[in-house]
């Protein structure tokens, strides 16, 4: 019964969204208030209906309803309850029924929070909004159904894959998709401000909260995917260019990209139409990571259960949001005013460099990951695109854009002088050379790669540069150290939140050098009492002990690890058996320090007695997720600025007494 | 031409599309093994411990169209399809031979007796796998069909699974008895 309601509070989300996507819309093009407004009352219906959608399948998992069929696929009664609610979103169904909920609390947002957002421009983002509600409402009840029944019900279920139950893939896709949904809130907009024919500082002021939001949650999301490959997969590695995770940086570096051209619009009035292009192309990319992860037209280790026939579902509504928004926009962008000039050599003249170049990445991202499928479309053979490709490719493009990355925010608006950013990075510049000269010396010139010495110079640079730019703001040493410190109390919020971002960039540049430069790994048949040294730890296998889970069967290695003959840690990797469904899993024992993790993975017994080990030493791993962090936080610190903060003025009071900066 | 530029998004976009409906036809997972169609590769495998038969041979495999699976004690996803080939036997459709892959014999022979034998023949390859690499074997399980000029005719990655076995090898074995 209750998944009959959820059913149906879906078919009536339907018809309200409809509603929602014609109504507002034409009371907007004729200036009919009454209809314009009904589109408040439809987004808090859809909040309530999805609602009660979700409710209904989260009840059926948690309550293991066997004779709902997409419960009975995915869910088992042996399974810890937090694996049973976060199976709801670990199937294409629920998925899709979790992606359609974040649209409808996103929308929701636009009426309680919008309230001082100009009403044409929000009855037609809400009404895009809703166009897309129905796109995905009419793809999850015409291919996918959650809540199909089962008859006779099965005993049991067949539980959920068991590298999805894990506490950080729990929580992976909620983040994700409040990343890729939270970028349709600056698509709603940009189509509207299309429709309109005109882009202001007020649309951005509206739209970058909403970005950056979707931003730091793409970034939450993508980065507990990566810890999880990481300590899960067993293989010491944290990223590798499969097709789903470029499905989810692909929409990062755009709306990275968008962030930075939103702020040009607000302050200086100009990048409009590029802006616009990017908040389409950041969602749509969004759009296109859903159609690779679950249409098959993509080899992917983690890819959905594919049918084709949603495929071409989801192609044919790829085709109408995309394609309709890109033809749109090939339309209405020429007749967008262009504002205010400014000379190549100025902060938006680097946001604009920084903007190409992350475009440009994520072209390239797109095209790496997509060059199979052309060269099987063309006969060209069955290709796979690995690592060797991105990181030939995709790396070097962002050199040019962290170096500039240290230079963009000294410079000044309209206009400025390089010469004058440079100087002012001497420093900067100095020790960034030391740094690359220090780990050329260290490494011996040999152990390691040569791009070593250039990432780590690159990170000493960018750190080096951002705590430059703070310096400038607060004057330190060129005032008074009591009026520094008055002008760091009040600083802006969102200048600390770019401080604090783009130093995790480089904290998280130095980690990813020094893990991918020097990781230290050796993998062998070690019998018991045997010991192996990695890196100077030494590694000796005591025992090998079956242990039973609630829901596995595992065979637990013990390791006693220590440093330069003093003990260092007890490690108790697993190699996990599931039952429901059958199939194993590593459990890596890792003990992070701050220049490493100590990674310990066992695997089967080798036949002669002693057992598959792979020990690794990944150097400054904890840096990479630090860095991550501080990003994260940045833009939380960024969003309590209260510029943006939702319901403000729409032009921010200063304080009489403040100085501008 | 300025005006042109604004259409390039949806003009790059377009062509995706068309690559994308074509994808959607192809499927990306059909790894072609070059060794389809191709004589199996000349083998004379030992004979598991206890288990009564003589091993493997290239000349066993004539006469008869025939599957081969490649298990190993070792193997997880084994014990998955294990049951399933075990059913197939008792059709008595087609005869299925094992070769006992990277494995200690006596370790292969258990195995076998705790999970079901469904082999006419069991050979082992015994590390590293010199006969597993002639039939361009990745992983296991996989499982070879085998003409009656012992010739392979397609080569199945992965656990036969029921809707494999209906959808797929079956009509194929089907075909080459005809």
């Amino acid at each position: 019964m209750i998944a009959e309601i959820g059913h149906f509070a879906l078919i009536l989300a339907l018809a309200v969204a409809l509603v929602q996507a014609v109504v507002p819309l034409v009371g907007a093009s004729r200036g009919n208030a009454a209809w314009m407004a009904l589109s408040g009352p439809t987004s808090a219906a859809q909040v309530l209906l999805v609602g009660i959608s979700f409710a209904a399948l989260t009840h059926a998992y948690v309550t293991s309803d066997f004779s709902v069929m997409n419960v009975a696929q995915n869910s088992h009664t042996d399974k810890p309850m937090l694996y049973k609610v976060a199976g709801v979103w670990g199937n294409h169904e629920g998925s899709l029924l979790l992606w359609i909920t974040i649209l409808a609390v996103f929308g929701g947002a636009v009426t309680l929070f919008g309230r001082n957002l100009p009403p044409g421009l929000k009855s037609r983002a809400l009404a895009v909004q809703a166009m897309i509600t129905v796109g995905f409402l009419l793809f999850i009840l015409l291919t996918s159904n959650p809540f199909a029944r089962l008859e006779p019900p099965p005993l049991n279920g067949q539980g959920l894959n068991p590298l999805l139950q894990d506490p950080g893939l729990a929580f992976h896709p909620p983040l994700l998709y409040l990343g890729y949904v939270g970028f349709s809130m600056a698509f709603s907009f940009a189509i509207a401000a299309l429709i309109e024919g005109r882009v202001d500082a007020a649309w951005a002021r509206w739209v970058r909260p909403w970005t950056l939001a979707a931003w730091v949650f793409l970034t939450c999301g993508i980065a507990l995917g990566s810890w999880w490959a990481y300590y899960e997969l067993g293989w010491g590695g944290w990223w590798y260019w499969d097709p789903v995770e470029n499905a989810s940086f692909m929409p990062w570096l755009a709306g990275t990209a968008l962030l930075h051209s939103a702020v040009v619009v607000e302050k200086r009035d100009a990048l409009k139409s590029w802006t616009i292009l990017l908040a389409i192309t950041a969602f749509g990319l969004s759009l296109l990571g859903t159609f690779l992860v679950r249409s098959g037209v993509i080899t992917s280790v983690h890819a959905f259960a594919t049918d084709p026939a949603r495929g071409v579902f989801i192609l044919g509504l790829l085709v109408v949001a995309i394609g309709g928004s890109f033809l749109l926009y090939a339309v209405r962008a020429p007749a967008l005013k262009t504002g205010g000039l400014f000379a190549p050599l100025s902060r938006e003249g680097t946001l604009l460099l920084n903007n190409v170049l992350m475009a440009t990445g994520a072209g390239t991202v797109l095209l790496g990951t997509l060059y199979p499928l052309f060269a099987d479309a063309l006969n060209l053979g069955k290709v796979s695109v690995g690592p060797p490709f991105f990181n030939a490719v995709f790396l070097p493009l962002m050199v040019p854009m962290v170096l500039a990355m240290a230079v963009g925010p000294l410079m000044s608006w309209k206009r400025s002088d390089l010469a004058g950013a440079l100087s002012r990075l001497k420093i900067a510049a100095a020790l960034a050379v030391a740094a690359a000269i220090a780990t050329w010396v260290w490494q011996g010139g040999s152990l390691g790669p040569w791009w070593a010495a250039g990432g780590m110079a690159l990170a000493v640079w960018l750190f080096l540069g951002v705590l430059t730019e703070l310096a400038e703001r607060i004057r330190l040493f060129r005032a008074p150290f009591g009026q520094s410190l008055s002008r760091l109390a009040k600083l802006p919020r969102s200048a600390w939140g770019m401080t604090i971002t783009h130093a995790g960039l480089a904290v998280f540049i130095a980690g990813m050098t020094a893990s991918s430069a020097w990781k230290q790994e050796s993998v062998q048949s070690q019998k018991i009492g045997e010991t192996i040294t990695v890196a100077g730890y030494a590694f000796t296998l005591k025992d090998v002990q079956n242990v039973q889970g609630p829901n596995y069967l595992a065979s637990r290695g013990t390791f006693e690890v220590s440093k330069d003959g003093k003990p260092f840690a007890v490690m108790q990797p697993q190699k996990r058996q599931y039952k429901s469904p059958p199939m194993p899993t590593t459990e890596a024992a890792i003990e992070t320090t701050f220049l490493g993790d100590v990674y310990a993975v066992i695997g089967d017994s080798g036949g002669d007695g002693g057992y598959v080990t792979r020990l690794y030493f990944n150097p400054l791993v904890v840096w990479m997720w630090a860095g991550t962090g501080m990003m994260v936080l940045g833009g939380l610190v960024s969003l309590t600025d209260r510029r943006h903060r939702v319901g403000a003025p729409t032009r921010a009071r200063l304080p009489a007494h403040s100085v501008r900066a | 031409m300025r005006r042109l530029l604004y259409l390039l998004p949806v003009a790059v976009f377009g062509i995706l599309a068309l690559f994308f409906l074509r994808g959607l036809t192809l499927n990306p997972r059909e790894i072609p093994s070059v060794l389809i169609n191709r004589p199996v590769p000349v083998m004379n495998l030992a004979p598991l411990p206890g288990r009564g038969d003589t091993g493997l041979t290239t000349a066993d495999l004539k006469g008869r169209v025939s599957l081969v699976n490649i298990y190993g004690s070792w193997c997880i996803a084994c014990v998955q399809e294990h049951p399933y080939l075990v059913k197939i036997k008792q059709t008595g459709i087609v005869p299925i031979h094992g070769i006992d892959w990277r494995d200690d014999p006596v370790e292969g022979a258990k195995w076998l007796k705790k999970h079901g034998d469904p082999y006419d023949r069991v050979g082992v390859d015994p590390a590293p796998g010199r006969t597993a690499i002639d039939f361009g074997v990745t992983g296991a399980p996989e499982t070879f069909i085998v003409d009656k000029d012992s010739i392979i005719r397609y080569k199945h990655i992965g656990p036969v699974t029921p809707e494999a076995w209906e959808q797929t090898l079956l009509p194929i074995i089907k075909e080459l008895n005809k």
